[in-house]
């Protein structure tokens, strides 16, 4: 194997394909996070609700999503969804970044049945006389939950929903699989262009590291400052 | 979707056995439990160096398990297939690389599950099994793991089904596992993408809820033969 070249990966045209793969990776786990906290959060409540009918939806949603791979998830939107659609709304979405959209799709789906179920046991955790309190002191379900569970709730499930965040971070990497040109396809790009491999997977790997380096230490900043506490 | 299986199914089931190499759902099948086997005597001997007393033994295990847990899996098997051909000299085929890679990365997280239920038996034991004369190893192998690996069963189930999604992974280096069918069935139609691909989906879906929920019957089971929870 030839010496380590790493003004391959300091400037020029590789160097820019890796950064702009990196910035694309952290786009998409960012615009997923944007979509998948709410709807986690809708989820969960969902599965918690006095309706059985509603519990059921959040049972399917969650159930039917995580067991089935992030892959088949990102083959489905890519290459199944549009397939359905009417033939002008599909034409619309091919002169768009279609990729991108069906990527972030899956993962914002495939985030949110993870986040979904740290949210329901946080709020699980909350005991059951505050709901009932609250219920008792005239609140609406809904309003109980907004006001009196959640704001508690939420406190406890930040450190699971940071390590969900590191799986996404990670997560991101399969969208090269349908055409995504984030950070793991840029890589390969590089290796099948230079055939400079062990440059181009080592930057691609310090980036992963260096992100998740970062998120882990946001967790361990997150259990000084806020140490759990006993009920 | 029934007639794309009425067609294809044994392909589907199969690949192109026995007239070429194994493959589909068996093969994803038979990737998933040959990673996790190979993976749990790896997991056992990184859990134990991680609670090594020995800083030479924790800290490069500790390192490695956090870069693999750091990276995508995806990251591990391009590594594995570029890496593994220049280490050892000669090209190695899918199968193989993506099997390295499921083992070194289910490694690390197993080594993690281990660790904790270790961790969850109590001092007592390690102390009482030491001075009725067991030495570390003895004590490790005797009291410590039986009693460890069976509350971490339930655990072991699930990344069972973490391992069957993540076969799906060798999609990407052409490995023929089911979801590499699914498309090979897919160009062969062209037409109907959704169908195959919902098909796809719900393959999968019924092989891993159907574990999951085995799962969480094993964690009810076992915590019902306990009888003072919390002090096991």
């Amino acid at each position: 194997m030839n010496s380590f070249d790493v003004s391959l990966l300091l400037s020029g045209q590789y160097h820019d394909w890796l950064v702009s793969g990196f910035a694309l990776s952290i786009k998409l786990a960012l615009i997923t996070l944007v979509f998948a906290l709410p709807l986690a959060l809708l989820v969960a409540v969902l599965r918690l609700a006095p309706l059985a009918m509603l519990r059921a939806v959040g049972v399917v949603f969650v159930e039917a999503i995580r067991n089935v791979p992030l892959l088949a998830h990102m083959l489905f939107w890519y290459f199944g969804a549009p397939e359905v659609l009417p033939e002008a709304l599909k034409l619309w979405l091919y002169e768009r970044n279609f990729e991108a959209a069906s990527a972030v799709i899956a993962l914002v789906l495939y985030t949110a049945a993870y986040m979904s179920e740290d949210i329901r046991s946080g709020i699980r955790s909350i005991p059951k006389e505050q709901m009932e309190a609250s219920r008792a002191l005239g609140f609406s379900f809904l309003g109980a939950m907004r006001l009196v569970i959640l704001p508690q709730a939420l406190r406890l499930t930040v450190p699971p929903l940071i390590s969900q965040t590191l799986s996404l971070w990670k997560n991101t990497s399969i969208a090269m699989v349908i055409g995504v040109a984030e950070l793991m396809y840029q890589a390969q790009q590089v290796e099948s262009a230079s055939f400079r491999g062990f440059e181009s997977f080592a930057f691609a790997t310090g980036a992963y590291l260096m992100i998740s380096l970062a998120i882990t230490g946001a967790s361990a900043w997150y259990h000084h400052h806020h140490p759990v506490r006993s009920a | 979707m029934w007639e794309i299986l009425q067609t294809y199914w044994l392909y589907y089931l199969i690949g192109q056995y026995p007239d070429g190499p194994l493959g589909g759902l068996s093969l994803t099948l038979v990737l998933a439990a040959l990673a996790l086997v190979l993976a749990f005597p790896v997991g056992i001997v990184l859990a134990l160096c991680r609670l090594s007393p020995y800083r030479l033994l924790r800290w490069p295990v500790t390192a490695v398990v956090f870069v693999v847990r750091g990276t995508p899996l995806l990251m591990v098997v391009f590594w594995a297939y570029f890496l593994l051909p220049t280490l050892t000299g000669h090209v190695t085929d899918q199968f193989n690389t993506m099997l390295a890679a499921l083992v070194l990365f289910d490694g690390a997280y197993l080594a993690e599950i281990i660790r904790a239920g270790i961790q969850a038996i109590p001092k007592g034991q390690m102390e009482s099994a030491r001075s009725l004369g067991f030495d570390y190893p003895r004590a490790m192998r005797l009291v410590i793991l039986p009693q460890a690996l069976r509350n971490m069963l339930p655990s072991l189930v699930n990344q069972f089904v973490s391992t069957i999604k993540e076969t799906s992974l060798g999609y990407i280096i052409s490995l023929g596992e089911v979801s590499f069918v699914a498309t090979q069935i897919n160009t062969q139609l062209l037409t109907r993408p959704a169908e195959v691909y919902l098909l796809l989906a719900l393959t999968y879906f019924v092989l891993c809820f159907s574990l999951s929920r085995f799962a969480f019957w094993l964690e009810r089971r076992l915590a019902a033969g306990t009888s003072h929870p919390g002090t096991r």
